[in-house]
């Protein structure tokens, strides 16, 4: 069974509407590890060599967070920043991390046409984790396409619930296995697997 | 004496290693178990001590000359000058009103009114040994009332001087009395023969020579012994200190103790503060000690058995007397109800000093042998009565009348009581912050505290506080410990802060305890009791100050953030290996030796800008290494 590990980055939790029902309970979810930053290192200390027992221990790694002015949030940033050490992480000593998988799970304020070719944000989301997206491929790791939810700021209480239930079950494929990465490849967005959009 | 002195020895410490734990653990004090042990040796139960007990008391009199020492080293001049109103006005008014109205009450029973005075004056005074001690132990020494108690003996300790003076010319014209210019001083006679204003001269500039010496020659010679790098002389060097100027004063014909407060005072800002506290403080409490089991010891029960109702009539009479006046001046400053309690009652007895006073007035032939002996019996017992007093106080009058326990809600029935859900025990320095913190986000927490006057002001600015012992199992039940969650633990001292968590974690186990330390054994010592978070109080401090420092210098700001935290993390971590290794004492020692007590050398290790690792991935040396070479 393939290990699971979530780096969840949020720094206002407490006043998250989404993300906050988006975990609840993903710890529970069997081959899911569920790990907070901003509760682990509020100083922005990140211990080093914790994360990365951490990442060798999983195979598919999930970075979960808002979109923060189209990027991560900072201490996401600095996680990469210092875990994704030269020698380790890449370079020609750095194999530790090949072969594993990388997709980013994201709430976005602007809703999905916002993000489309021409759109009101000027470029697609793909455009925007390009960086992400070599990060991983430079380590060795394969990037598989986002997960997203679009347009938070319209979503009430049942619409939050509702993308918990998805993602849920999402990662519980996942975790079991019933996902094979290889099917998530050519999708636009992890979340048009069939998992979630059974045919009618 | 000579071979007797290590059986003599062993019999006080034995008496004191058995009876003083027992009688802590029945919630007494050590005072009261010093003062049980004296009569369990004494004449009377065992018959250890015989005659020797008056030689004892004087020799263990040193004790006390030692504690104002280290008073007067915890005082600096400021604050002794802040504290001048009382001991002038609260000071003056006990010492005079007292000696008035004790002395009428002689003279109307019969005596002379030269004897009255004398009387008077003896036992207006009161216990400096038992009163601080007693206070201190409680931990109310910084309370509003062990202040004023504090003011008033220090002016008692002044008004010796005077005292002794006068007493010669009481003397009058009884049968072997004054003797010529005896001068004052019971201990003396250096002086005597010399003309009085030459006295007047010697006596002030002995006072300046205290102050000049402490200020300039004391320091240079600490320094040259402290350079020889030999604990034990240092230790030799602080009690040479006491005991010259004890001598000294001596010598002049002032009180030994007056004379070691204001050394003490004159030194409370030197760099040897601390050493001094360190080296004296076994000295003075085993002096102490020794001194409380000699004044049990020097309780004649024969006489208290031949007139029983005379005697105890007589130190209920004192005790009744001093209280009230004292309260009555506590009343006119101030005082609430329940600081005038512990004021009035602390004070109530009759002190050392009237040892050496009745010895010198029988000298002086003021007064009788006979009747001498009675009044010494008499103040034998009051002082031995002040700790009950003191227990009477805490348990009885002030839960009575004190600053209540807990204030009675008087909100309206429909607003619900909010939950308490953090405890914090012990609202100094460091409980303010740490509640003011928790309050500053919504947190409310429940107060504990023994300090009155304070608890008053927390209540009228609208916080729930409880008055009294917070290791009180009572008390942390009635604040709520039961539905609280955590508990913060900033209690004046370690021993209170350790009996608290052994508290807690025998009756309130779910809470979370959140512990303030003093110093690494402390640390140790919580750490072993169980307790997961401890604060030691200037690490935090000491390590952002040292950051400031090297960003003055010139560090980036960011790169001390983080080297700071690596400290601090590696400062808990070495606490930690060594709080497990404690158990095995030889080695516990060594691992001390190794990195504690030699701090400078574990700084050196610890801290070498290469021994630990560097954020590797900020580092790009290798980078430049495998992708440099174009
Ligand atoms: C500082 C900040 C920057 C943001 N930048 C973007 C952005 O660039 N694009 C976007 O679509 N939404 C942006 N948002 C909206 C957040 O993505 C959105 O509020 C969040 O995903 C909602 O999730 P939550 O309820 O768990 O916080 C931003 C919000 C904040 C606070």
């Amino acid at each position: 069974m393939p290990k699971v590990l979530i780096l969840f980055a949020h720094p206002a939790l407490e006043r998250s509407r989404v993300n906050q029902v988006l975990i609840q309970g993903v710890g529970d979810i069997p081959n899911v590890h569920f790990h907070d930053l901003y509760q682990h290192y509020p100083d922005f200390y990140v211990d080093v060599q914790h994360e990365q027992e951490l990442l060798l221990m999983h195979d598919i790694i999930i970075w979960q967070h808002p979109l923060y002015w189209y990027s991560v949030p900072p201490l996401l940033k600095q996680w990469i920043d210092l875990t994704l050490e030269h020698g380790w992480a890449y370079g020609s000593k750095g194999v530790y991390l090949k072969g594993k998988r990388v997709l980013n799970v994201i709430t976005a304020g602007g809703g999905h046409a916002a993000y489309e070719a021409g759109g009101y944000n000027g470029f697609t989301m793909h455009d925007f984790l390009r960086p992400l997206e070599q990060t991983a491929k430079l380590c060795g790791m394969e990037y598989l396409p986002p997960y997203l939810i679009h347009g938070t700021h319209r979503i009430d209480q049942a619409g939050a619930e509702k993308a918990r239930k998805d993602y849920h079950t999402f990662l519980r494929a996942l975790g079991a296995g019933e996902v094979d990465p290889e099917e998530l490849k050519p999708l636009y967005y992890a979340n048009d697997h069939r998992i979630l959009n059974p045919v009618k | 004496m000579g071979d007797t002195l290590l059986f003599d020895a062993m019999i006080y410490l034995s008496a004191a290693v058995l009876v003083v734990p027992l009688a802590q653990r029945l919630g007494l004090g050590s005072v009261l178990g010093y003062l049980l042990a004296g009569i369990i040796i004494g004449p009377f139960l065992l018959g250890f001590i015989g005659e020797e007990g008056d030689e004892l008391l004087h020799f263990a009199e040193f004790g006390v000359v030692m504690m104002l020492f280290l008073v007067g080293l915890e005082l600096e001049p400021r604050l002794l000058w802040r504290l001048r109103t009382p001991i002038l006005g609260m000071g003056g008014v006990q010492v005079l009103a007292s000696t008035a109205v004790i002395g009428m009450i002689a003279y109307f029973t019969g005596f002379q009114w030269n004897e009255a005075l004398a009387i008077g004056m003896t036992f207006a005074l009161s216990s400096t040994a038992i009163v601080l001690q007693t206070l201190n132990e409680k931990g109310l020494m910084k309370s509003r009332g062990g202040q004023s108690s504090f003011a008033v003996l220090l002016f008692q300790d002044i008004a010796v001087i005077p005292i002794l003076a006068l007493l010669p010319l009481l003397a009058l014209g009884h049968g072997g009395g004054g003797e010529g210019g005896d001068g004052h001083g019971h201990g003396g006679g250096a002086m005597d023969g010399l003309p009085a204003y030459v006295q007047t001269l010697l006596t002030l500039g002995s006072v300046v020579f205290v102050v000049l010496a402490g200020r300039y020659l004391v320091p240079r010679l600490m320094r040259i012994v402290a350079a020889t790098r030999q604990r034990e002389l240092l230790t030799g060097a602080a009690l040479l200190l006491v005991i010259a100027v004890a001598v000294l004063m001596t010598l002049v014909g002032l009180s030994p103790a007056l004379g070691a407060f204001v050394g003490g005072v004159v030194l409370a800002n030197s760099h040897y503060k601390h050493e001094l506290e360190s080296d004296l403080e076994p000295f003075k409490g085993l002096l102490l000690g020794l001194f409380f089991m000699a004044v049990g010891a020097s309780i004649d029960f024969n006489l208290v058995a031949n007139n029983p109702v005379l005697v105890l009539g007589l130190v209920v009479a004192l005790l009744i007397v001093k209280a009230g006046i004292l309260f009555a001046i506590g009343k006119s400053f101030g005082m609430g109800l329940d600081q005038n309690f512990l004021f009035s009652l602390g004070l109530a007895q009759t002190g050392e000093f009237a040892f050496v006073l009745l010895s010198f007035i029988k000298q002086e032939g003021i007064l009788p042998g006979d009747s001498v002996a009675l009044l010494l019996v008499v103040v034998a017992i009051s002082m031995a009565a002040t700790p009950l007093l003191m227990l009477f106080n805490e348990r009885v009058l002030q839960p009575r009348f004190g600053t209540r326990e807990k204030v009675e809600q008087s909100r309206p029935a429909d607003t619900i009581e909010e939950q308490r859900r953090v405890i914090v025990a012990g609202f100094g320095r460091f409980g303010a912050v740490v509640g003011r913190f928790l309050g500053a986000n919504g947190v409310r927490a429940t107060i504990l505290d023994n300090d009155s006057d304070r608890v008053d002001l927390l209540r009228r600015m609208g916080f729930e506080v409880y008055y009294g012992d917070a290791t009180r199992f009572d008390l942390l039940e009635s604040a709520g410990a039961e539905e609280a969650e955590a508990i913060i633990i900033g209690l004046p001292t370690p021993e209170q802060n350790l009996m608290l968590v052994e508290v807690v974690k025998k009756h309130f186990l779910h809470l979370h305890i959140v512990a303030r330390s003093f110093d690494y054994m402390d640390t140790y010592d919580l750490m072993d009791a169980g307790v997961l978070h401890i604060f030691r109080d200037t690490l935090r401090n000491g390590v952002a100050a040292a950051g400031e420092t090297l960003k003055l210098l010139g560090f980036r700001a960011y790169q001390v953030d983080r080297h700071a935290h690596r400290f601090l993390e590696h400062d808990t971590n070495a606490l930690r290996s060594l709080a497990a290794v404690r158990q095995d004492e030889g080695e516990y020692a060594d691992m001390v030796r190794g990195t504690v007590s030699d701090l400078e050398q574990q700084m050196k290790s610890d801290l070498g800008p290469n021994t630990y690792p560097r954020d590797y991935g900020w580092d790009s040396e290798s980078l430049v290494k495998e992708f440099g070479e174009a």
